[in-house]
């Protein structure tokens, strides 16, 4: 599936005409939803915490980071809150030790794919992975790291790609897809050889389609994507802009 | 799949020493090495990040000093923006490396030598530590310890973080100082000046009782090498370097750091991994000099502030020329911590401090960068190279320890011959050639490895290559 599919399936969800109202539990309270909502935009419509990190409110769904998984009552599988939709009468439960255990695996194993090291980076601090591994407990890593060689991208002006930072989350595709339209980046290779690109691989600097707009910085959880001459711990990322372009591009489709 | 890099802990300056003494066939001292085996890989493992993450990277070269690297590596950094510092932020600088120079300094007096200086040598060594001071002197153990906790704090107000701030930034600083901890800081001075001079009182008293210790720390000529200010006084921070010989001229003078090439040169030895500089006009290893607190005693023209200015006039009065032993460097050490109370307070007064200009911005204007500051132990260098986008290409650091790692060999040497008879390390002997290498503070992993017993290794070996003993 491409990028392109996920965002399609996702429009057509909006676009439904009559809704059905299920009502099912989330951790032992009832809820009612709308049949076209996610768990995770139930469960935060009741203030029951899920972990995220490749969902961000006002893009698409992914389902890639796989922290937002959930138990269902009865399904032996565990299941992506981000992109899976409630059904009546199920009961969801978010927080067992099943569900703790696993996310924290998921977690150490992104830590492990890519060089993350904190205490030098530019998000420290303000970085959406560090936050997750202290809101879930995680205390080591129990893998083996990669240290993959992977190289900075500094050729655009004001930004800078850091691969050794990123987790795949494709928030920056899916903004530059869907909120500034110019699709620049994209993902290359497949599994654990996926890379974040721009254009058709080239260096960002020289990017045809790149407007500049630097909204995939702005989303990027970590320090992969960063303003340039920011020191360690200075890159605070702003995402106020959101809501307000995912708001003028709903009244636009409709 | 790229190749995998492995960044050990070994690629930062860790405390591991070990030392060679090797005998003649008469069983006499011919030669001493300090191996230094740890330092590997860290200008190399630099290449392709940001130099905007230099002054963090470099942080982790040492636990004890990370505010000197980081502050030669923004000035480094400063050069490859190629803006101009606001002047206050160079006050802030200036400041925070004040609190550097406090907390270090009293950490390497106090803690790590004061047991040897004020209990003996030859005393217990399961006593001779801080806490054998505070049993024997409380007054001035605790004294250290309050010295030291001044320092951290000041250095916790500016940068937050104690052990390794990210307050200093290519450009300036990123945050200026309140009037809050202005206030806070101020109110420790008299207290730290009290502190320092007592010290520097019971200090001189006991001088005497180190005569045969004085003679032989690595107690010869060489040159000695430190930055100056524009009047030639003391400078921790900026200034040019000075070089002067072991008569006391001044050889070169008012040297841009940045030509520090035409200057130093770096010999490798096989033996270790910490290279060897040298006075390049003198070529190596006739070029040994050194550098740290002594060294900066003796080249400057004062210490520009009153108190300190009187007890450096004292030290230099040791000796006609230059002061030779580096045992003095506890001495010198002392002076520098007031005259880092004084600049403290001085710079603290200055109206211009809480100005909120604290910042330049710029994006990579240049390709190369060189920082020079003096570390607590001694003049240390930051030279990077980036390319056009600012990442790094090449870097290049002299640290303290590496400046002086000729002249702590032949401190060694000089050690050895004096305390070392036959094919078995006494006590006395291992002592002293303990003291002497902490007496030139390599770094604080090292010097505590010296502190404890046996983990500093020093192996005696005999003409034929075989270990005749080991401590
Ligand atoms: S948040 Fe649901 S899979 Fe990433």
């Amino acid at each position: 599936m491409t990028a392109a599919d996920a965002f399609s399936r996702k429009k057509s969800n909006t676009e439904a005409r009559s809704v059905r109202i299920l009502t099912f539990k989330i951790d032992d309270r009832d809820v009612s939803a709308r049949e076209d909502e996610t768990i995770l935009a139930v469960a935060r419509q009741n203030n029951i915490y899920i972990p995220t990190l490749c969902h961000l409110d006002g893009l698409s769904e992914r389902g890639a980071c796989r922290l937002c998984i959930v138990e269902i009552k009865g399904s032996p599988k565990l299941v992506p809150a981000c992109v899976t939709r409630g059904r009546e009468g199920i009961e969801v439960i978010t927080n067992s030790e099943r569900i703790a255990d696993y996310r924290r695996k998921i977690l150490e194993l992104i830590f492990t794919e890519r060089n993350h090291v904190c205490s030098v980076c530019v998000s420290n601090g303000h970085c959406e992975l560090q936050q997750l591994a202290v809101n879930l407990g995680m205390t080591h890593v129990h893998y083996d790291y990669l240290y993959p060689r992977l190289a900075i991208d500094a050729s655009h002006e004001r930004f800078s790609l850091d691969h050794d930072r990123c987790v795949l989350c494709l928030r920056c595709v899916r903004v530059c897809d869907e909120i500034e339209g110019a699709h620049t980046w994209d993902v290359m290779k497949r599994g654990i050889n996926s890379r974040v690109i721009t254009d058709l691989n080239q260096p960002w600097g020289s990017s045809s389609t790149c407007t500049g707009c630097g909204k995939c910085v702005q989303v990027c959880p970590t320090g992969a994507l960063s303003e340039k001459g920011k020191s360690v711990a200075e890159m605070v990322k702003r995402r106020q802009f959101l809501p307000y372009l995912q708001l003028m591009r709903g009244v636009d489709r409709e | 799949m790229g190749q995998q890099v492995v960044i050990e802990p070994v690629s930062r300056i860790e405390g591991h020493g070990k030392i060679s003494i090797i005998l003649d066939d008469a069983g006499r001292v011919a030669d001493a090495r300090l191996h230094v085996t740890q330092y590997r890989g860290f200008e190399k493992f630099c290449e392709g990040r940001p130099f905007t993450e230099m002054p963090s990277l470099v942080e982790r070269i040492c636990g004890i000093c990370p505010i000197s690297h980081s502050l030669a590596s923004v000035k480094a950094c400063d050069e490859i923006l190629g803006v101009q510092v606001p002047t206050t932020a160079m006050k802030l600088r200036r400041l925070l490396n004040c609190g550097e120079f406090i907390q270090s300094h009293s950490v390497s007096f106090f803690y790590l030598s004061s047991p040897d200086l004020l209990l003996g040598m030859d005393s217990d060594p399961a006593k001779r530590n801080i806490l054998g001071v505070l049993e024997k002197h409380p007054a001035l153990a605790r004294d250290g310890i309050r010295l030291r906790q001044i320092g951290q704090r000041i250095i916790e107000w500016f940068a937050g973080k104690r052990i390794h701030p990210a307050w200093v930034v290519p450009g300036g600083v990123n945050a200026p100082l309140t009037a809050d901890h202005r206030e806070n800081m101020l109110a420790l001075v008299p207290e730290a000046v009290d502190i320092i001079q007592r010290t520097l009182a019971v200090f001189k008293q006991s001088l005497e009782n180190y005569r045969e210790e004085i003679r032989t720390f690595a107690n010869f000529p060489t040159y000695f090498m430190g930055l100056v200010d524009a009047q030639g006084n003391l400078d921790h921070v900026d200034g040019k370097l000075r070089f002067m010989d072991a008569k006391g001229n001044i050889v070169a003078d008012q040297i841009d750091p940045a030509r520090y090439q035409e200057y130093i040169g770096e010999a490798v030895e096989e033996y270790s991994y910490l290279k060897s500089p040298y006075y390049k006009p003198l070529g190596y290893p006739e070029g040994i000099y050194r550098v740290g607190p002594a060294a900066r005693l003796n080249v400057c023209n004062g210490c520009g502030t009153p108190l300190a200015d009187q007890e450096w006039a004292e030290f230099r009065s040791l000796e006609r020329g230059p002061v030779l032993s580096s045992f003095y460097n506890h001495y010198a050490r002392l002076i520098e911590i007031l005259y880092s109370i004084e600049t403290l307070d001085r710079l603290l007064q200055d109206p211009d401090i809480l100005n909120t200009r604290t910042r330049a911005f710029a994006q990579p204007n240049y390709t190369a960068g060189i920082g020079v500051v003096e570390a607590p132990r001694g003049t240390l260098f930051h030279h990077y190279q980036v390319d056009d986008c600012g990442l790094m290409t090449w870097a290049n650091m002299i640290v303290a320890t590496g400046n002086n790692n000729l002249a702590m060999n032949r401190g060694v040497l000089q050690v050895a011959k004096r305390f070392i008879d036959g094919p078995k390390l006494t006590d006395a002997a291992v002592n002293r050639i303990q003291a002497v290498v902490r007496a030139f503070d390599p770094c604080l992993s090292c010097s505590t490895h010296v502190l404890g017993q046996q983990e500093f290794s020093i192996a005696l070996i005999g003409p034929d290559g075989k270990v005749l003993d080991q401590a």
